[in-house]
């Protein structure tokens, strides 16, 4: 998570490179202080990355994320109906991040791609098969689709006109979804998988026939667990994608953007190309996380494209920290977390909750707290990240490493976990 | 007076801004392989002609040629892979990348042209692109700070480091805004001394200088601009005999 290189490369193909390199400079070597340095040697052409970080790190994600139903015991959350929502979002937030934290494009309107995800998904079931594979393909690929051309005219734009025009198609799928496109989206009653859709490919194998139809893949229904296993083995997929691209000089090419776009374009590079690219996989990824709510239930409602979930997924991704690998996923956890917690508490709980209190301050303290909890859950989710963004600008991950530095003492290196 | 071998014709280029006539019948020939200062006082046009030149403002007449092509309304990432590279008046870098970072973006530019999306292809694989890079931040004596911050330098790094990013690609013809600018004396010499010492064969450079010192040190040919126009132009021993110059610019002080 350091860039500073170890000090272990080899040596060989270094002294192989380096004096090619002497020929290659541009300057005379004659004049003195100039031809005073040598070539790159050793632990200059170190990587850029200590690679083994980069597995180490995705080791402890990967363990992390397959036994999260035993750590989250204590936490009460370790059911698979949770912890679907933790990975399926932790996908969206990692995916969004690889626009909003790479190229600083912030989209208020990634909800439609998990909204179009969901339907496509769903029809899936409906049309070919119960199989997850081809649904989340379907996902992909039509999230992808619609994200070429949302990018395609927004990105025109950036700043603050960028964020209004993809909340504007947003807003505009999520209306149509319940006005003229009710034939494909079943309007306010949401898409659902009957045991009369046609199925075809399910037929082919004579497999169409089912009582209840569920997702299933090669027989394994995606209900209860399984539906968390699948999700989790997409998450680490997921961010292994987004590492490989964070580190790709394609990565480094968005940062450069997002850092000065104007450069970007008198060193030579057409930006727009890249934040489309950007754009486009973002989009997959939400439509990824959008399949997923379909495989494990298999329903879409356009209530998921609405702009409180775009709104929901920046917020996860600045809470954990934008630009970070680690963030978005953290971000997303802690907000479905207290989402589950917090939206859940109803006055007898809290009063019971509260016994400890003595009876006369009991109901003030219920007065107060009351609106934070039940439906007013927001209103914390709220507090909390105005507390995030004042006092840990860079997110969670960012207040961790300060708090870190101020154990190991370390001096200013960049890091980027 | 025609230039033999010029590598970039400026021909009669207008620009306005509202009623502000920033460059008025601009004609220029820059001479290939020569450094070529352009001076004049605040406000004359300087940054705006160089702006013209690399795609940034659209004159309102008149053309740029670059090696025998029009590149007025080109793109400025197609003018820099044409091979025109600039050094701004305030540094523009990229302030949250590292040096080293700053300096392998341009030559991955340079390599890979304009668009090319490398996804999953380790950056530690291309030993080329590092090498140079590697190389360009050794010759101008930054290769302590490459893997800092770009945005923690010092503004006289910046200024080095923005020139490293344009000397990466190999340009034929490099555009200076100013290079010295708040620099000490001791960082200006050095800098002339690096901008003597660019040997690349055929590498032009068009310089914008206030001070007289870089200017006389490194220049064959000096073009004076005043309220967008040119108002003198030759060798600078001719250029600072000039009594016109001397009213408009040097006031005397020279
Ligand atoms: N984009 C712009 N819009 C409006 N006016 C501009 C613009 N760019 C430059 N100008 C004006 O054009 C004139 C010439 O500006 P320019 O920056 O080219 O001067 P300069 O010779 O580079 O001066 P300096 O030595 O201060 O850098 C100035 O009066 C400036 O205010
Ligand atoms: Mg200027």
């Amino acid at each position: 998570m350091d860039t500073t290189p170890s000090k272990n490369a080899p040596l060989s193909e270094t002294e192989r490179v380096g004096p090619a390199a002497k020929e290659k400079s541009v300057f005379y070597r004659t004049s003195g202080r100039i031809a005073t340095q040598l070539p790159p040697r050793g632990p200059e052409m170190a990587p850029l990355w200590p690679p083994k970080a980069d597995i180490f790190m995705t080791i402890v994600f990967s363990a992390v994320v397959l036994t999260m139903p035993l750590w989250l015991q204590p936490f009460g959350a370790a059911y698979p109906d949770l912890m679907q929502r933790f990975a399926i979002f932790g996908i969206f937030a990692i995916g969004f991040n690889i626009l909003f934290g790479l190229t600083g494009y912030l989209s208020f309107g990634h909800a439609a791609f998990l909204g179009v995800g969901s339907y496509a998904a769903v029809w899936s079931f409906k049309l070919f098969s119960l199989n997850i594979i081809p649904a989340i393909i379907m996902a992909v690929v039509i999230a992808g689709a619609l994200a070429v051309a949302i990018g395609f005219v927004s990105l025109r734009r950036s700043g603050i006109y960028f964020s209004i025009l993809t909340l504007a198609f947003a807003q505009m799928c999520y209306n149509l979804a319940y006005s003229v496109l009710t034939p494909i989206t079943n309007g306010e009653t949401g898409l659902r998988v009957l045991s009369d859709d046609p199925r075809i490919i399910d037929a082919i194998f004579g497999t169409n026939e089912v009582p209840v139809p569920r997702a299933e893949l090669f027989g394994i229904s995606m209900q209860g667990m399984p539906g968390f296993w699948t999700s989790a083995v997409f998450l680490i997929a997921a961010f292994v994608v987004a590492l490989l691209i964070t580190r790709s000089p394609f990565g480094m090419m968005l940062r450069g953007i997002k850092s000065n776009q104007v450069r970007m374009s008198y060193v030579g590079f057409n930006t727009r190309p890249y934040t489309l690219m950007a754009f486009v996989i973002s989009g997959m990824y939400a439509g990824l996380a959008g399949g997923l709510l379909a495989v494990v239930d298999p329903l879409a409602g356009a209530e998921r494209m609405q702009w409180t979930a775009s709104g929901e997924v920046v917020l996860m991704t600045i809470l954990g920290g934008a630009g970070t690998l680690l963030g978005p996923f953290l971000g997303a956890v802690l907000i479905k977390y207290f989402e589950n917690i917090f939206s859940a508490l109803g006055d007898t709980t809290l009063r019971s909750m509260l016994e400890f209190i003595p009876e006369g301050l009991r109901d003030t303290a219920i007065a107060i707290i009351s609106p934070f909890v039940g439906d007013g859950w927001h209103l914390t989710l709220g507090v909390l990240f105005m507390l995030v963004v004042i006092f840990m600008p860079g997110g969670l991950i960012e207040g961790f490493r300060r708090i870190g530095r101020l154990f190991t003492g370390g001096g200013r290196k960049k890091e980027n976990g | 007076m025609a230039v033999e071998n010029a590598v970039l014709t400026v021909a009669d280029v207008q620009k306005s801004f509202g009623g502000l006539r920033a460059l008025s019948e601009i004609d220029l020939q820059i001479e290939r392989g020569k450094t070529h200062a352009i001076i004049g006082p605040n406000g004359a046009g300087k940054s705006t002609l160089l702006n013209v030149c690399v795609g940034r403002i659209p004159p309102d007449e008149g053309a740029v040629v670059f090696k025998g092509q029009v590149i007025t309304g080109k793109k400025p990432h197609e003018i820099n892979q044409m091979g025109i590279a600039r050094v701004f008046q305030t540094p523009e870098i990229f302030a949250d990348l590292t040096v080293l970072q700053n300096v392998m973006v341009p030559a991955y530019a340079k390599r890979d042209g304009a668009v090319k999306f490398t996804l999953f292809h380790g950056m530690d694989k291309d030993t080329d692109i590092r090498l140079e890079a590697e190389q360009i931040l050794m010759d101008l004596g930054l290769a302590d700070k490459r893997h800092d911050d770009a945005d923690s330098m010092s503004r006289g790094d910046k200024r080095r480091l923005e020139l490293a990013m344009c000397l990466v690609q190999h340009p034929d013809l490099l555009l200076l805004d100013e290079p010295t600018a708040g620099m000490s004396r001791l960082d200006t010499n050095r800098t002339i001394d690096l901008l003597k010492s660019i040997k690349e064969r055929g590498m032009t450079k068009v310089i914008i200088e206030h001070d007289m010192h870089v200017v006389f040190s490194l220049a064959d040919k000096v073009s004076v601009l005043a309220q967008g126009r040119i108002i003198a132009e030759g060798t600078p021993d001719e250029v600072r005999a000039n009594p016109k110059v001397q009213e408009a610019y040097l006031g005397g002080a020279h």
